[in-house]
């Protein structure tokens, strides 16, 4: 029946649409004939006066979009190497921001400026080599000096040093969850192989390997803070990304291979939900929830819970139909916590047993 | 090179009037470089609005997720029972949407309509080299076009793993129910497409170099065919890399080859493939996929130069640094792939030589847009509503390509890569700009398409200003919600709290879009309209320099009833002043066309 409906609205539509076209020609007929689809001085005046009020309107729509939404973004980084990525991101924001506003402004504020006028000459101007080479000059400049900082960074991050004896954590991705496995007392994760997974050995351990027997499975990832970690990336069926945006962390999960990254978180949970940032944040989502609550007590439905910040570990590569909600939830915490956390939990070796 | 390319036979017109043409000669199966471009056009603005309509629907469940729409059910069926859209279609339509408009409108609508168009007639030929390749290359993209949409009905749902189709989820539909039967017909849609594309390029290359008319020289090619030739060899470059993985990708899904498939367990049971990389399809994958990018929008910047010297009175600021940067932008797309990788798994090092070549391209680019600027500066500007869609590129491009300064780097690109950032950059630098360049080809070459039909220049401003607003309206926010650190290709944020103060955002977004979407009806009335009842106006109604307006409105066989005019000059003296500077070198007009000798009191330049 719906439909239907919809069927009759668009031929209506259609219907409506023909009729404008014919009163259009109609009215047309008695025009002058005169009239052409070329612009005019008057198109030219109303059209140039316009690309001044866009120009506006993009500096006016940047500025509303900062005043109101700067406090939906991240907030500063929980990592070492992250503080680096964020100096680099506010350096680069700055210089595209100077850029933007003034090409934008020369562009529209030209189309303004010299909107064609009967009579009005335009300049022959076909070549100028030398400004050619200064607006050449500049962003090669400019791109180096980006370019040179954004490599240092780079290899900081990726260039894992083994050295600094960072604790080894794997993180298993599969349609539609996360683990995470420590390595255990000797830091060395056991040889796996999908081809093992059977039963409780959800991540195909191999059992005859000794390096795996003291390995430990979670379903939730808890790091201790000021420790450097190396993250081991697994996928157990597609790809996955293991998307950590607090941390500026990020690596795809690729099956048949092994990925890494490494990172030093700074703060721990708890230190992360005193900060401003948060704290505003956590009561604005809080507001937003309490509202709905407002319209889902009205429908009968249960009450959303209220938000409590948590670091969060997400799928960033397409995967699926539950890719939305591919999440794992992420705690960090002092070394003694973590410690006493990780002893609580069952190693391969007993879980194998039970 | 091109002293054979002069002589063109003059029997050719004689012996073209005797024989009649049929309907189907005509229209259909026809070999005329005017007739074919009319049906790239359609085709692809049939396409868009496929595409388009998908992008409004799954924008509807962005901003509105836990709301019920019945519209879900009339139009997805019963991945829309209840009002509630289904996650699996969601995806379908993202991959659709990314697909149809990449490769159908901006690719072949864009690309095709415009190459087959202005080829022969800027550079005065008669037709493209080769006619029949040439109907050949269209009905191939005609036949990939219906599949791709039919592909939409097959039972299990389209292709859904996102338009880079990365496998293994586009090769195991165990792992995506679209993966299975929709993700085939992507693949023999695709391939065809590869091949319309291919017979397409060859030609126009060909064509360029070989046909053009007495005094021609390559230096005195109108920007749009600059755009057109290069565009055309990085297609023939990079396209068949594209052919080569989706064979592989064929070969993994049914003959049970392992070339992309390695240690997968999936639905209970592992698999038997060993020793393929997913990544080594992301290499094949983005080889193609990054010089699409630019297949996608040399063709625009080199409307969009046409259109502003013509518009802006004056010759095109810096014409060679104009070429040499298509050149340089053409190298360099070619081994800036790995930039979409950069946290794909493959070496650091990698990443870096990719940081370094992919922050070169900006060079060229920043100088493009330089010259546009300059070239309206102290110009008289006729703002026609191409003209307005040219402006409107450049901004896109600006604003688009400043923040493709931050993805590039490759250390930057760690925490947005994969988010909403990615999807507001592309989109401006690459979607909107893109689409901009259509519009202002559609607008500026309508009447050489329609026989002189001129489209109504003032439903032409309402489609501009609305589109303009509307698309920054869209794509700013978006930047925001992507530096929140919301993944793309999310079904629904309602899964996390930590996301739910972005729910207004996307509202905003959404109502921009719908906004303008529905400015593009008006476009569409305004083409359908003006092309049966659309004003008759001058011969070359923008006072342009280029030969094609030099050719007969009403289409014949051969575009020039008499011989092809000769070339005396580049495609852009326009105001230009004779010795004594009194006037302009033809006095009383402000343009000398290209077929006009040199003038007694005129000073000449280098070109």
């Amino acid at each position: 029946m719906t439909a239907f409906l919809y069927l009759v609205v668009i031929i209506l539509f259609a219907v409506s649409v023909w009729q404008m076209s014919k009163i259009l020609s109609m009215s047309k007929a008695g025009e002058d004939s005169s009239t052409s689809q070329i612009a005019n001085d008057k198109d030219n005046k109303i059209n140039g006066k316009l690309m001044l009020g866009f120009v506006i309107f993009i500096y006016v729509l940047a500025f509303i979009s900062f005043y109101k939404w700067s406090d939906v973004l991240l907030p500063d980084s929980a990592s070492e190497h992250g503080v680096d990525i964020d100096q680099l991101w506010l350096i680069s924001m700055i210089i595209i921001f100077i850029v933007g506003i003034i090409t934008q402004w020369l562009l529209h504020y030209f189309a303004f400026k010299y909107s064609g006028k009967k009579g009005q000459r335009a300049t022959f101007y076909a070549d100028n080599d030398r400004l050619e080479f200064i607006w050449t000059v500049i962003p090669v400049i400019v791109l180096a000096g980006l370019i040179i900082y954004g490599l240092f960074t780079w290899s900081d991050i990726m260039n894992v040093d083994t050295e600094d004896d960072p604790l080894v954590i794997e993180l298993y991705a599969y349609q539609f969850d996360w683990r995470a496995r420590y390595a255990g007392d000797d830091n060395i994760l056991g040889d796996a192989n999908v081809r093992l997974i059977e039963g409780v050995n959800q991540l195909g351990l191999d059992a005859s390997d000794p390096d795996a027997q003291d390995d430990i499975v979670v379903n939730e990832l808890h790091l201790p803070v000021g420790r450097k970690i190396l993250f081991k990336m697994r996928s157990q069926d597609v790809l996955h990304s293991a998307y950590m945006p607090h941390f500026r962390a990020q690596m795809n999960c690729v099956p048949g291979m092994v990925t890494q990254f490494s990172f030093t978180p700074t703060k721990t949970t708890e230190e992360m939900r005193l900060d401003d940032e948060i704290i505003a944040k956590v009561e604005h989502i809080n507001s937003i929830r309490s509202e709905k609550n407002v319209a889902r007590a009205i429908a009968g439905e249960e009450p959303l819970e209220l938000y409590e910040f948590d670091y969060l570990l997400l799928c960033n590569k397409i995967c699926g139909n539950t890719h939305y909600n591919m999440q794992m939830k992420i705690v960090v915490e002092t070394e003694d916590e973590f410690n006493e956390w990780l002893s609580t939990q069952d190693n391969f070796a007993t879980t194998m047993k039970n | 090179m091109s002293a054979q390319g002069y002589a063109h036979p003059v029997t050719h017109d004689e012996h073209e009037h005797h024989h009649k043409e049929t309907f189907i000669t005509k229209y259909i199966f026809s070999t005329d470089h005017k007739m074919i471009s009319k049906q790239y056009l359609i085709t692809g603005l049939f396409m868009g609005i496929i595409g388009i309509a998908m992008s409004l629907i799954f924008r509807l469940q962005l901003a509105w997720p836990d709301k019920q729409f019945t519209i879900y059910e009339v139009l997805l069926g019963k991945w829309g029972e209840d009002g509630i859209m289904d996650p699996s279609v969601y995806l379908a339509l993202v991959t659709i949407h990314g697909t149809i408009m990449v490769f159908f409108v901006l690719t072949a609508g864009l690309s095709g309509t415009f190459s087959n168009l202005l080829i022969p007639l800027q550079i005065g030929a008669r037709d493209m080299a080769s006619g029949f390749l040439n109907m050949v290359s269209y009905w191939l993209f005609f036949i990939s076009s219906v599949i791709m949409v039919m592909s939409l009905f097959v039972e299990a749902g389209p292709a859904s793993a996102g338009w880079t189709v990365y496998p293994p989820l586009s090769a195991l539909p165990q792992a995506i129910p679209g993966s299975g039967a929709g993700m085939t017909l992507w693949l023999v849609s695709m391939t065809i497409f590869i091949a319309s594309s291919l017979l397409g390029s060859l030609n126009y290359i060909v064509t360029v170099l070989n046909l053009r008319t007495k005094g021609m020289s390559m230096t005195r090619l109108p920007l749009t065919i600059w755009a057109f030739f290069v565009t055309a060899i990085i297609g023939v470059i990079s396209f068949p890399v594209l052919l080569s993985a989706g064979l592989m990708m064929v070969m993994d899904r049914s003959f049970g080859t392992s070339f992309f498939l390695s240690d997968i367990y999936i639905a209970g049971e592992v698999l038997h493939n060993q020793g393929g990389s997913p990544v080594l399809f992301e290499h094949l994958f983005w080889f193609l996929g990054h010089p699409e990018v630019y297949i996608v929008l040399l063709p625009a910047l080199g409307i969009t130069s046409e259109v502003i010297a013509t518009n802006a009175r004056k010759p095109i600021f810096g014409y060679r640094a104009m070429v040499a940067s298509i050149l340089a932008i053409a190298f360099l797309s070619t081994i800036v792939w790995g930039h979409h990788m950069f946290i794909s798994g493959m070496n650091p090092f990698l990443g870096s030589v990719f940081t370094f070549t992919t922050l070169l391209i900006a060079i060229p680019s920043a100088v493009k847009a330089f010259n546009y600027i300059t070239t309206l500066w102290k110009g008289n500007l006729q703002l026609n509503p191409a003209m307005l869609f040219s402006i409107g590129l450049v901004s896109t491009f600006i604003t688009g390509g400043l923040t493709g300064i931050i993805l590039g780097d490759s250390a930057l690109d760690i925490n947005v890569h994969d988010t909403y950032f990615v999807v507001a950059h592309f989109h401006l630098v690459m979607g909107i700009s893109a689409l901009y360049g259509l519009f202002a080809g559609v607008y500026h070459w309508f009447p050489k398409m329609f026989e002189g039909r001129m489209m109504n220049k003032n439903l032409g401003y309402v489609h501009f200003w609305i589109t303009a607003i509307g698309a920054y309206g869209v794509f700013f926010p978006m930047h925001f919600i992507g530096m929140a650190g919301l993944p793309r290709r999310y079904y629904t944020n309602s899964a996390f709290p930590y996301f739910d103060d972005l729910a207004d955002v996307n509202v905003v977004i959404s109502i921009f879009a719908f906004i303008t979407g529905a400015a593009q009806l008006v476009f569409l009335y305004n083409f359908i309209h003006s092309m049966f009842y659309g004003k008759k106006g001058p011969k070359n109604p923008w006072n342009s320099n280029t030969l094609e307006w030099t050719a007969e409105v009403k289409h014949i066989h051969g575009n020039w009833d008499g011989p092809i005019p000769e070339v005396h000059r580049w495609a852009y003296d326009y105001s230009k002043l004779n010795k004594d500077e009194s006037d302009y070198v033809i006095p009383g007009q402000d343009f000398a066309p290209q077929h006009i000798p040199l003038q007694d009191n005129e000073e000449e330049m280098n070109h």
